[in-house]
């Protein structure tokens, strides 16, 4: 879970990190309001969304009177950034800045540790940095049992060569994004720009933190800050039926048994697609694990016949542990449960254990909306036939 | 011979009181795998009996090594319990360590697994399958019976693929299939598997089997083209996966432009590897370099 700039900064203030006052607002009068409380000379408007390029698409903007203020967020809410509406502003506290740096910390998982970075030349694109002027930015691998301490953070500074007069203070300021880090279960923690205040602070600018989904259940205090206005409300109606969906753009429904399987799924129904009329392609990624109960894939079947782009449903298990026999069983009691919601052709493959016994009760039931096919291969080219041609007006 | 487990490893399961232990403590011993202790702190000097062998409960897995001579650990622990089994079965020095548990924190797993090289300890998973030599021993959740003893390798992020792939071989066998999990950070890769199946004298021809998201891919890639002279067939799975959305597996999604399924097959194909489109299409592959078409 990737968290918005105010959530980010108001977990850095909880933990110490030095920021700067800021106040989220929805409306443009919210904002005139936070302008007043601020009561700076100038405070900043800043665009919330999960994207970069804020600053070139006009999200973030100076004013100096509660009405600029409002008028900016008026221009800024509801805008177009990069394909992310603007739902939220946050007005900060204006700072008059000497210098701006860079320091971040994350997952290294090609090392399968951490990784820490800084630099003294901050508020750029860093992977641009990275790239051009490698020795710009220092880098340290860090052990991830003792993670991005008082020496490690040292280290970094020193290796980055930031001056004498600051590289305590930064110092001191990455040890703490190195406790935000481990206590909030992050799997990124970027400061972009760090900056040094002309009156000889050092603050955390902006923030970006992404979380890690697997360690929710530790932190209860994240319920608050999932934003789901951004997703799928088919994939929001999924998770709350505890079902692992992503919905494409195609018309071919997918639902398989395994991450993996279900990924392999989606490409070899896009293969056979290519070139049939109409291009079919697969409608979404939907994994309904090891078991495969008649709920679950009737949950299943109802969440993808509840997108009207799809035009026929592919369903591909291999029964590894879950004997084929429950998967008819499943596949025939979600027919009944769904009744007359049930409207477009299923293609069905089965293999694995106990998979004669699951392929003759399928023939035995004779629903008519049920066709059996022997291969991954030649079920994934029958769909997406029946898709091609349900494109075609056929 | 298989890699890392043969029909002598002696196997302790982790949370063998427990529902899912139980249920793959049945099935691994019907298979033959040589399970000697449960291991559940709170609970030991109980026993649980399968196929009417009592099989005793420990508290921790050195007194289970000590008692047993076990030298395999399988984790069936829950996520917020696994840091400290797995942790436990690193400080016990046990050989092997094939954790199943899916949806450990990230900071747990990285934590044990530096543990686990420092110790010494081979650590599979986690969010894996497992491994089964077939004819010899199965750790995990592998379905025993889709393939026979035989001298293909494989190595999969996948365990439904891992099934498939084993199901289409299943008459042209396998020597080891190691289930190395699709989490971020795990403990036993692709590159090790390489590494062991290369110098496993039974294994003849090596299937890999990746998936979108990191690099693991791209650098297994280069060390078959620098360390590997078997055979190598590969097949890479997400090539339709959208940017930033995670597909099941916690490890598998495209960031930006990198960890996407082309870029891997483009690698690995550099490298010599010849890569199938779909499963059935990589099992052709490794029939016609067995022989076997």
């Amino acid at each position: 879970m990737d968290l918005f700039e105010y959530q980010a900064r108001d977990l850095f203030e909880a933990y110490g990190v030095p920021v700067l006052r800021g106040i989220v607002a929805r409306t443009p009068a919210e904002a005139g309001a936070a302008a007043e409380e601020l009561g700076t000379a100038v405070v900043v408007v800043k665009a919330q969304v999960k994207v970069g390029g804020r600053g070139k698409a006009g999200g973030v903007k100076l004013a100096r009177s509660r009405e600029e203020a409002e008028q900016h967020a008026a221009a800024i809410l509801g805008m177009d950034i990069n394909g992310h509406t603007v739902e939220a502003v946050m007005v900060a506290e204006g700072a008059a800045i000497a210098e701006e740096y860079y320091c971040s910390m994350l997952l290294d998982r090609a090392n399968r540790c951490y990784l820490a970075m800084a630099s003294v030349e901050g508020g750029v694109d860093i992977e641009r940095l990275a790239e051009e002027r490698p020795d710009a930015l220092a880098r340290l691998l860090l052990d991830p049992r003792t993670g991005l301490d008082a020496d490690a953070a040292s280290a970094v500074v020193d290796a980055a060569g930031f001056a004498d007069d600051v590289a305590g203070e930064v110092a001191r300021v990455l040890t703490l994004i190195g406790t935000v880090y481990r206590e909030s279960d992050a799997t990124l923690v970027e400061v972009n720009p760090l900056v040094r205040t002309e009156d000889g602070r050092i603050v955390a600018l902006d923030g970006k933190v992404s979380l890690d989904d697997n360690a929710a259940f530790r932190h209860p205090e994240w319920a608050d800050l999932r934003d789901e206005s951004r997703d799928d409300p088919l994939e929001v109606r999924a998770r709350e039926k505890g079902l692992n969906y992503v919905k494409l753009d195609g018309q071919v429904g997918v639902i398989g048994n395994g991450a993996g399987l279900v990924m392999s799924t989606l490409d070899v129904v896009a293969y056979a697609g290519k070139n049939l009329p109409g291009m079919p392609k697969p409608a979404n990624f939907l994994d309904i694990g090891g078991g495969a109960s008649a709920q679950v894939m009737a949950d299943g079947l109802d969440i993808i016949l509840s997108d009207p782009q799809v035009s026929v449903v592919f369903v591909n298990v291999f029964g590894g542990i879950t004997a084929c026999s429950e998967v008819a069983k499943g596949i025939r009691e979600a027919l009944i449960q769904l009744g007359h919601r049930a409207t477009r052709p299923i293609v069905v493959r089965l293999d694995g254990n106990a998979v004669d016994v699951g392929r003759a009760m399928l023939e035995e039931y004779g629903h008519p909306l049920v066709e059996v096919v022997g291969t991954m291969d030649d079920a994934a080219a029958r769909a997406a036939e029946l898709a091609s041609a349900a494109l075609g007006g056929n | 011979m298989a890699i890392w487990l043969d029909h002598r490893s002696k196997v302790i399961v982790q949370g063998m009181t427990g529902t899912e232990g139980r249920k793959h403590t049945t099935r691994m011993t019907m298979f033959g795998t040589r399970v000697v202790a449960g291991v559940t702190p709170g609970k030991g000097g109980q026993s649980v009996t399968f196929e009417e062998d009592p099989i005793p409960v420990f508290n921790a897995v050195a007194e289970a090594k000590h008692a047993t001579g076990a030298d395999v650990s399988v984790v069936f622990v829950p996520p917020a319990f696994a840091k400290g089994a797995v942790m436990d079965a690193i400080r016990a020095r046990l050989s092997l360590v094939v954790v199943i548990t899916e949806g450990i924190p990230i900071k747990d797993t990285a934590e044990f697994r530096a543990a686990a090289e420092e110790a010494g300890v081979r650590l599979i998973g986690p969010n894996c399958p497992g491994i089964i030599s077939p004819g010899r021993s199965n750790v995990g959740i592998i379905p025993p019976n889709i393939a026979r003893t035989g001298h293909v390798g494989l190595v999969s992020k996948s365990g439904t693929l891992t099934y498939q792939m084993m199901f289409e071989l299943g008459d042209v066998g396998f020597s080891s299939c190691v289930g190395i999990g699709g989490d971020p950070i795990i403990g036993t890769t692709h590159i090790d598997c390489l590494e062991a199946f290369q110098n496993d004298p039974e294994t003849d021809c090596v299937v890999m089997i990746g998936e979108i998201g990191g690099d693991a891919e791209e650098r297994a890639a280069d060390y078959i083209r620098d360390h590997v002279t078997k055979p190598v067939a590969a097949y890479v799975a997400g090539f339709t996966a959208p940017e930033g959305k995670t597909m099941g597996h916690a490890g598998a999604i495209v960031s930006g432009s990198s960890g996407t399924a082309a870029a891997k097959k483009r690698a690995l194909e550099k490298a010599g590897v010849r890569v199938g489109r779909t499963p059935s299409e990589t099992a052709m592959i490794v029939r016609q370099i067995m022989g076997k078409s």
